[in-house]
């Protein structure tokens, strides 16, 4: 067994960031980006190397605490890196050529590469304690690029969004952390096969409640679930181009994949206590999300709004505690993945051009001005609402019908009221998209921006980014089994075992 | 197989190239659209020949098999039978000529690659729905079939109408389609697959028509009637009847080309077409029979009455098309696949050609009012004449092909009033029969109307009329040949129901003694009510052929001009509901979830404030914070163990 290939995997990036470190300055400051490029190409490969061998590595790491270094990839982790490497890559090439107004390449292509380590070895790590140290050591990358590359013009600073976003995951992070405690002293161990294995067993009912209201409390702020969502429009909106695109694309994920993989999975006595309430949460985010979209006035605040909306649908996924849920949970995931991802790169492209994503600002004509950029705008508006065809729908549908007809033990009535809910919230989604084409991309242009001469087009540098991400948002949508054959067995040997 | 494959891959690939190559080889463009759908049909003419000859052929592929966890699985399954072939063609034949008369209708337009690309790609998506055998699969083709025509109807979207109107459609279809999609859960489940074939087979062997080998697991009365309740809103939504219609008439902002194909001959018709696919489904819930019946009555003479009212010539063809649409599914609430089948496939030729005639009457006076047009009948000989058969088709005079096929669907409401065996309802029968019979005279009326008011008289617009580009002309003529003998050929020879063989095409009888006939007190007494409508139209035009003859309507007028105030009534009940919650969350987002961040960040402020005093630190306290409370919670772990 190649047990090498994870550890690999998470030191290449960590490499080429301490690389960056030590490189002297001005040198490094021009080659920085080039050397990320090389960096997350690597990573890239590693991965798809280890999707491929699904090694696992598993040895004492402190054992008088006992801190396993327990790695593993399987059929729901593996998609979840694999789209974590390209989006990294995708960031490096995009800033090739299109940088953040504050420069200072070194550090923040550093810091990327540090975020990757951290968002990687979430999603491989099969040890309680590992998976919480991974998942802390993404918040500070996270905050310096919010806090230094961020736009400054948004209401409040992007220092404060910065530290709203902080503030928020790691008081969520400590709330997990008692879970993670409470999980792991009362089975005497922190790895998560063997506990997965137990589910549960040994555990009073009334512990396992607690621990999952407290991993679940935690995991729901990073989802973000309504009502601990409020980071993130501002965080969002204040986000460079990259850092919104790796925030939504896999971020975001990193809370999903933890309630699937461990709060489920470990306590599925207190996951099925409160199911009803994460599910009535989650339903109460998808509508509450559409309509706040459909109030918004700033492009990137409606489209950080529209991921509450979809992380709900996730969430319901996951509240249903039914393979069909939770498949439609983790399609849902890597879908939001890449459409949002799109979404940022083109939100991202407009505020570039325009200096601006107000709404009200921009007008419309997008379409006139910009056919390109406009043509993208309505391609990622559609897959985003959930046209079938496209990634977006399989993650919804799955959600829809695992909630139809939801685990044993569930009230079917209660389910079936929070599928029609979200029915509705298909179409309120749907309501705004088409609203927002219409605002930005339709109609003419104002004479202000015909008359600016460097309003271009999407450049083919740019298309060379975004193209890989239309192609497989085209490619999921056309193909579901391809995602749902690798998911599906692992899936059912996490419920199989509750 | 491989013709079904190649009938859906050309027109997909030829929309692919068309957006990849449009800007930068834009003479290319239009090769690539013609040829792919002609490629298309080509092949669906060989499906066609192939069905012919073999007796109710059936031909299954299947791609893949997906998990949908829990065991659950669906299949990308495609099916060949004599329904799908025949309906192939009409799509292809249709999207053929929309294609070749959009190239001189929209010569010029900038964006005709993005035009012409969509319209493949909606070729593509309708063979999809036609040929699929999984709901899953169908499902993919009717909705990327609603954006395409949501991006179509948004052609021009410099103009107002042009942006409400594809937000309108998408948005109502959408609506309907949330309800479809459950359908398809209740349906999957109650039958414990979502394959087409299966589902059918199933149903069929329920309602008695197919002799089971085995036991048959019966499925409960109400869950059928549920799934099917729900999918009928789905149907209702695409096929715009009543609740859901008011996008259709909006959705002529389109350009007129896209009317033809999407919001007459096809699209809209898909409804019609998924009913009729299931049709064994449907026959095991009277209730649902009912409800469409009562759906498609309202929506038959309502839309009919509407279309007396409007100035707007594509306004017109559209309430014609929602009234149209309604005989279909009546004929399906009455127990005859058959009968709406006919009808679907006789409207498809028609009115496709009076839209492709409207185009051409509106290309050449440039403006779709009627009180704008007139006298065109010496100056547009051409498309006179063909309008002249659509019309006469669409008012249902012998010998053109919506006769027979309208008398279908009035026969079997006859029978289903007279001889009630099957599970329809004796009233359904007469209630569609009796409403059947009032709207052929209001058709009648507002046909004359059309006619009148655009051909005849004195011209009263600012541009001389004109004959359009061969390449509108000929697209004309082609269709008016369907349109003109689809219904005289299709009717003695007892093609049809041979080729719908694995269709149910009545209740309660065998497939080999189904025939359509003619009633004749029903054809006579329509045909005497059809008379009756046009001529009341000529009396009063004659008085003043220059003025409106629905102006005789006084003050009724503008209640049919409105349509009944559907539209505002949803303003009231639906739009500005969503516009109040949409400004209560802006206002809760702002004021109280932003005010527990500001008390957060106050407590943060405090927080750190509290941690500076100890460490001296800035805003990095936060995440000296962090690592000092990881270590905390490590010295915890090695306490407590």
């Amino acid at each position: 067994m190649s047990d090498w290939l994870l550890p690999l995997l998470l030191v290449v990036p960590a490499v080429g960031a301490l690389a960056l470190l030590l490189l002297p300055g001005a040198a490094a400051e021009r080659l920085a980006v080039r050397l990320g490029v090389v960096v997350s190409t690597a990573t890239l490969a590693v991965s798809v190397w280890a999707v491929a061998a699904s090694p696992e590595t598993d040895v004492e790491w402190v054992p008088e605490l006992g801190l396993r270094f327990h790695l593993g990839i399987d059929g729901i982790s593996s998609p979840l890196v694999l789209l974590t490497a390209f989006l990294t890559l995708l960031s490096m090439v995009y800033l090739l050529r299109i940088r953040p107004e504050a420069q200072r390449m070194r550090a923040l292509v550093g810091l990327l590469l540090l975020l990757e380590v951290g968002m990687l070895g979430t999603f491989v790590a099969l040890d309680l304690l590992l998976f919480f140290v991974f998942f802390e050591v993404v918040l500070v990358p996270m905050w310096f690029v919010i806090a230094q590359w961020g736009d400054d013009k948004v209401p409040g600073g992007r220092v404060r969004a910065a530290n709203v976003f902080i503030l928020y995951t790691v008081l969520g992070s400590a709330v997990m952390l008692l879970g993670i405690l409470l999980v792991g002293l009362t089975a005497g161990t922190f790895d998560i096969v063997e506990l997965t294995s137990r589910a549960g067993a040994g555990m009073s009912h009334r512990t396992q409640v607690l621990a999952f209201l407290a991993l679940a409390l935690g995991l729901a702020v990073k989802t973000p679930m309504w009502p601990l969502h409020s980071w993130l429009p501002d965080a969002h909106t204040a986000a460079p181009t990259v850092g919104s695109v790796l925030l939504a694309g896999v971020l975001l994920k990193m809370g999903t994949y933890g309630l699937i993989r461990i709060a489920v999975p470990l306590v599925p006595d207190g996951a099925q206590t409160l199911a009803p309430f994460l599910g009535a949460l989650a339903v109460v985010g998808i509508l509450y999300g559409s309509l706040a979209c459909l109030a918004q006035r700033d492009l990137k605040r409606l489209i950080a709004f529209s991921s509450v909306g979809h992380m709900g649908f996730v969430l319901l996924g996951i509240s249903t505690l039914t393979a069909t849920g939770i498949n439609g949970a983790l399609y849902a995931n890597v879908a939001h993945g890449l459409i949002t991802g799109l979404l940022f790169f083109l939100a991202g492209a407009i505020k570039d051009r325009h200096h601006t994503a107000d709404l009200d600002l921009l007008g419309g004509g997008l379409y006139e001005r910009m056919p390109r950029l406009g043509g993208l705008l309505a391609f990622g508006a559609v897959a985003s609402l959930g046209l079938p065809g496209l990634a977006g729908f399989w993650g919804e549908m799955l959600v829809l019908l695992g909630a139809f007809d939801p685990a044993p033990g569930l009230s079917r009535p209660y389910y079936l009221v929070l599928m029609v809910l979200a029915g509705v919230g298909v179409v309120l989604t749907t309501t705004y998209f088409v609203m927002v084409v219409r605002r930005v991309a339709q109609g003419t242009s104002f004479q202000a921006w015909k008359d600016a001469v460097l309003l271009r087009d999407a450049t083919t540098h740019e298309l060379v980014v975004w193209s890989p991400v239309v192609v497989l948002v085209v490619a999921f949508g056309l193909w579901p089994s391809w995602l749902l054959q690798a998911t599906d067995p692992v899936v059912r040997r996490l419920l199989g075992s509750s | 197989v491989t013709a079904v494959y190649v009938a859906l891959l050309a027109p997909a690939l030829a929309a692919l190239v068309g957006i990849l190559i449009g800007r930068l080889r834009p003479r290319l463009v239009v090769p690539t659209a013609v040829a792919g759908t002609s490629v298309s049909l080509a092949a669906t003419v060989v499906l066609a020949t192939r069905a012919v000859t073999t007796d109710g052929l059936l031909e299954q592929a299947s791609l893949d098999t997906v998990p949908l966890g829990g065991g659950l699985t669906f299949g990308i399954d495609l099916r060949l039978d004599g329904l799908a072939a025949l309906v192939s063609v009409a799509v292809t034949v249709v999207a053929l000529a929309v294609q070749v008369y959009s190239t001189a209708y929209l010569k010029g337009d900038p964006r005709y690659s993005s035009y012409a690309a969509f319209v493949s790609l909606f070729t593509a998506a309708m063979l999809l729905v036609v040929f699929s055998d999984d709901l899953f699969v169908l499902l993919v083709g009717w909705e990327v079939m609603g954006v395409c025509s949501y991006f179509l109807i948004g052609h021009h979207w410099e103009q107002e109408g042009s942006r409400a109107g594809a937000v309108k459609a998408l948005i109502t279809t959408r609506l309907g389609d949330v309800g479809f999609l459950f359908g398809i859960f209740v349906l999957g489940h109650a039958f414990g697959t979502f394959s087409i074939g299966g589902i059918v087979t199933h149903a069929a062997e329920l309602n008695g028509r197919l002799v089971s080998d085995g036991l048959v697991l019966a499925v409960p009365q109400h869950t059928v009637t549920v799934a099917t309740l729900l999918l009928l809103c789905g149907v209702v939504g695409k096929s715009a009847q009543f609740p859901l219609h008011t996008w259709l008439p909006d959705a002529m902002a389109g350009p007129t080309p896209i009317s033809a194909l999407i919001h007459a001959a096809t699209m809209v018709a898909a409804g019609i077409y998924f009913v009729v696919r299931l049709y064994d489904v449907f026959l095991l819930s009277p209730t649902t029979l009912a409800v469409m019946a009562v759906i498609a009555c309202i929506t038959m003479l309502g839309a009919a009455l509407a279309a007396l009212a409007q100035d707007d010539i594509k306004r017109v063809l559209a309430y014609s098309t929602v009234s149209q649409l309604a005989y279909m599914l009546a004929a399906l609430a009455v127990g005859s696949a058959l009968a709406s089948t006919f009808h679907l496939l006789t409207h498809a030729a028609f009115k496709a050609l009076l839209f492709l005639a409207a185009g051409s009457v509106i290309h050449a006076v440039g403006t779709n009012l009627m009180p704008d047009m007139g006298g065109l009948r010496r100056l547009m000989p051409v498309t006179f004449a063909t309008m002249t058969i659509g019309l006469a088709a669409l008012a249902g005079l012998p010998p053109f092909s919506g006769f027979f096929s309208k008398e279908a669907v009035l026969g079997a409401a006859e029978e289903t009033a007279m001889h009630h065996d099957g599970p329809a309802a004796a009233w359904t029968g007469w209630l569609v029969l009796v409403v059947g019979l009032v709207t052929v005279a209001v058709t009648a009326a507002y046909v004359t109307r059309l006619w009148l008011m655009t051909f005849f008289g004195q011209p009263r617009g600012r541009v001389a009329g004109h004959e359009p580009p061969a390449a509108m002309r000929w697209p004309l003529v082609v269709l008016a040949v369907p349109a003109t003998l689809l219904g005289l050929v299709g009717l003695p020879s007892g093609w049809l129901p041979e080729w719908l063989a694995p269709v149910p095409v009545t209740t309660g009888q065998d497939v080999a003694q189904v025939e359509l006939h003619l009633n004749l007190f029903t054809s006579g007494l329509s045909l005497v009510l059809a008379l009756a409508g046009a001529a009341a139209v000529w009396r009063v035009w004659r008085r003043d052929p220059a003025s409106d003859p629905s102006l005789a309507l006084g003050r009724r007028r503008g209640a049919l001009a409105h349509a009944f105030y559907v539209d505002d009534f949803y303003d009231r009940a639906l739009v500005q509901p969503v516009r109040l919650a949409t400004r209560s969350v802006r206002r809760t987002d702002d004021e109280v979830v932003l005010g527990a961040v500001l008390g957060t960040g106050r407590g943060a402020r405090w927080l750190s404030g509290a941690i500076a005093r100890t460490q001296g630190g800035n805003i990095t306290t936060y995440l000296t914070g962090l690592l000092a409370g990881v270590l905390l919670i490590v010295a915890g772990v090695v306490v407590l163990t």
